[in-house]
């Protein structure tokens, strides 16, 4: 359903797209069911000339199983959608997979920071790579990202993953992605963030194997932007 | 109420124009003074969400009427329109101008217990009134930081760049609670005290029970957020850092604080809202509403589920992740009594005799529209796939059908139904039935095409989509262009209400007491009511008030005053 708009690129985009589906399923039976009834009543018990509307107060014994079978099913769904719910969250945000490369992510009014490890495969060494507003990364590799704000709450949002994070001032927030193809994607702040809100738009760069060794190349030659961080 | 004060009612015919319309201390005329200002408030609301759709629809386009929107004013358009909504609409509409007039009147008694509390009450909340829209006028213009004002954006001017605008804000919100504070002690204690003689807890009309609950919950919820907001304006003005990491703050506080109430008001004007819609689908079909105690239980168990769901709005705010789950539980088991309040409603219709005037068409409007906004909110509340949509137009489309159906549907409703006592004439029914779809059908067509972009992975708040690659396709723009003119469609038709709503003030047909034959107290007496609403001689309760359709009588409906 969602793939038709925006491609599902991560490990666990599918997965998010899945359970969307599922709670489609779920609660769309639920609407067409009470529309069409809620319709067919308002058709049915029109009034009519010289017939008067019975008197029913929902306390008659007949009655009873109407008060509270229905909302038994919606209890059910209920405890099918949580369990769906919170196996798919845990897998997301709570067991991050080892990772194979670990980058950071910093937020600032308002442009998007990205760090990524050079050819040393590390972060926080000389040869770091770091870019504005472009973040490459390479396929079929789970990566770590380490996320900060500069000021205000900004929210790394990267659609064709299903990620979202809040990046809170003072705090390093660890999360993970795997991407499962190529191309290039637009990155939003999701959280509003002040005046350049709309304007804090990056790309995210998904590269093979060789494209993201040939791009490391390319940008350890002359990486400027590192000083301005030191 | 002894003969002496039912005497000095009877006598204040001879007020002056201020006594009698702006310092006036009748419940009646509280109601309309909250009313107006509320409707009032939904015109620049409106005028605000129209001011930032054409730019969205046409970006940088010079807007009829407003001119080039700015990225900064575009920021403070979308925040006030969501404050005025909520704060300045819905809360003075459906709690206070209806609460106000419907309390007294239903229950059978002269006035609200404490008469200046509730003047007072008004007094404030115009003040924040206008407090709120100054900050428009004042040098680096109107906050801009969303109506959720998360710091640290919303704590420093280096950071929101509004340095007055932020604290006008604050300040405006804050006397806005106040008024309501004193508006709920009144409906509360009058529906506790002043009670017509025979009316027991069931006998109250629903309407009365769901205000009144609303009351209760905004009054235990909104206590952290008063002192989260003044824990703020001292981040803004005096330079603590209570949201401030750099200063052992915590801006995740600010959330918590904000959300603990953010949630549960929802139910503050949903409550409302439902009660209105029960009352009219009620009379016009002629029918006891099905399981009334149910839906009261219903709507406390609600009220109490409301306190424990608040951070299902920060699933990816950095709050520990295991908390979502709980949250999520929490969020999804609160459509039980939801679904079951729905469920009860529909099952009022069955095998009752149903009449489609206009209030009637809202009412019915209301739940039909609600469902959406209710089915909607399970794609939210569950934290996996609220990953992908949190701050999306899902969201947007989500909780605009839910509030839409509240603070508009609901609202016609409630206004068309009772204008005839209100104003003693009747509405023109084919106008009211024009502005009836005028309205209904464009809102579907406005929000339909916002869950598509929001599914599409479109972002909120964002002034121009053309910065955003993926998002700057032909197809998602014409999206939003169709959404907007939906939008002015609406507008349009608004004024074929404000065209009804004034005219059949001076030309509208006589009402008389009761033009609906309904049961409840307030159609017992004159239309417009006088001041001390029943002439001195207060009504005896003998009844609940929805006996329609009783079998072996003559008459269909049985008011609640009328002796056996």
């Amino acid at each position: 359903m969602i793939e038709s708009l925006i491609p599902a690129l991560s490990s666990y985009a599918r997965q998010i797209d899945f359970l969307i589906t599922e709670v489609t399923v779920i609660v769309g039976v639920w609407l067409v069911a009470a529309e069409a009834l809620f319709f067919y009543f308002i058709f049915k018990y029109r009034a009519r000339e010289g017939h008067r509307a019975d008197y029913i107060t929902g306390d008659e014994p007949r009655m009873r199983k109407w008060l509270i079978g229905p909302v038994l099913v919606v209890f059910v769904c209920d405890i099918f959608l949580i369990v769906g719910a919170l196996k798919t969250w845990s897998h997301i945000k709570i067991e991050l997979p080892p990772p194979a490369v670990v980058i950071k992510v910093i937020g600032q009014q308002w442009a998007w920071t990205f760090i990524h490890p050079g050819a040393d495969g590390r972060l926080d060494t000389a040869d770091d790579i770091v870019t504005v507003d472009e973040l490459h990364v390479e396929v079929d590799k789970v990566y770590h990202f380490q996320l900060e704000s500069r000021d205000v709450v900004h929210s790394f949002s990267v659609p064709v993953f299903r990620l979202k994070q809040d990046a809170i001032p003072g705090r390093t927030i660890t999360g993970w992605f795997k991407a499962i193809g190529t191309g290039s994607y637009d990155i939003q702040c999701a959280e509003i963030c002040g005046l350049g809100h709309g304007v804090m738009a990056a790309r995210i760069v998904i590269g093979s194997a060789e494209q993201h060794a040939a791009w490391i190349d390319a940008s350890s030659a002359g990486n400027t932007l590192t000083a301005m961080y030191e | 109420m002894s003969e002496a004060t039912a005497a000095a009612h009877e006598d204040h015919h001879e007020m002056s124009f201020w006594a009698k319309y702006i310092f006036s201390t009748d419940h009646k005329m509280i109601a309309k003074q909250y009313l107006f200002t509320g409707l009032a408030m939904a015109l620049v609301g409106g005028f605000f969400a129209y001011c930032f759709r054409m730019q969205l629809a046409f970006p940088g386009m010079d807007v009829p009427l407003y001119g080039i929107v700015s990225a900064g004013e575009y920021n403070a358009l979308v925040t006030n329109h969501g404050t005025i909504m909520i704060f300045w609409v819905a809360m003075p509409v459906l709690i206070a101008a209806f609460g106000n007039f419907l309390i007294p009147l239903m229950l059978g008694c002269d006035d609200m217990v404490f008469p200046r509390v509730n003047r007072l009450s008004f007094q404030l909340f115009f003040l924040s009134t206008i407090v709120l829209l100054a900050a428009f006028f004042v040098p680096g213009g109107a906050f801009g930081g969303a109506w959720t004002a998360y710091p640290p954006l919303s704590a420093k001017a280096e950071y929101s760049l509004t340095p007055i605008g932020s604290s006008m804000w604050l300040v405006a919100v804050a006397l806005e609670f106040v008024a309501f504070l004193l508006g709920g002690i009144n409906f509360i204690t009058t529906t506790m005290n002043a009670r017509a003689q025979g009316m027991k807890a069931f006998d109250i009309p629903v309407v009365v029970w769901m205000i009144v609950m609303a009351s209760i919950i905004f009054m235990l919820s909104v206590g952290p957020l008063v002192a989260g907001a003044i824990m703020l304006l001292f981040d803004q003005l005096l330079g603590t850092g209570f949201y401030d990491p750099g200063r052992g703050g915590d801006p995740v506080l600010w959330q918590h604080m904000f959300w603990f109430f953010g949630h549960p008001e929802v139910y503050v004007v949903l409550l409302p809202a439902l009660g209105i819609t029960l009352e009219v689908m009620s009379v016009f079909a002629r029918k006891k509403p099905f399981g009334l105690r149910i839906i009261i239980y219903s709507a406390m168990g609600v009220g109490v589920l409301s306190f424990v769901v608040w951070a299902h709005h920060q699933f990816i705010s950095g709050i520990d992740p295991r908390m979502a789950n709980i949250f999520t539980i929490t969020t999804l088991l609160i459509s039980v009594p939801v679904a079951e309040m729905i469920f009860l409603f529909m099952a009022t219709l069955y095998r009752g005799s149903i009449t489609l005037s206009t209030p009637m068409l809202w009412a019915l409007a209301f739940v039909a529209e609600f469902m959406i906004g209710g089915v909607t909110g399970i794609y939210l509340g569950d934290n996996a796939s609220d990953i992908y949509f949190h701050d999306s137009y899902f969201v947007l489309a989500h909780f605009h059908y839910t509030f839409f159906p509240i603070s508009i549907i609901a609202v016609f409703a409630g206004l068309t139904f009772w204008y005839p006592k209100m104003f003693g004439k009747m509405m023109n029914e084919t106008l009211g039935k024009i502005h009836f779809w005028g309205t209904v059908i464009p809102f579907n067509l406005i929000f339909i095409p916002l869950f598509v972009l929001g599914i599409g992975g479109q972002h909120r708040r964002i002034f121009n989509y053309q910065h955003f690659t993926d998002l700057s396709s032909a197809s998602f723009q014409d999206l939003r262009v169709f959404a907007t003119i939906a939008m002015l469609v609406l507008l349009g038709f608004q004024f074929v209400f404000i065209y009804n709503y004034l005219v059949s003030m001076k030309k509208g047909p006589a009402a008389g007491k009761n033009p609906w034959r309904s049961n409840t107290l307030e159609w017992t007496t004159e239309s417009p009511p006088p001041h001390g609403n029943f002439g001195g001689v207060f009504p005896t309760v003998y009844r609940g008030p929805y006996e329609y359709s009783v079998p072996d009588r003559e008459s269909d409906y049985w008011p609640q005053d009328l002796p056996d």
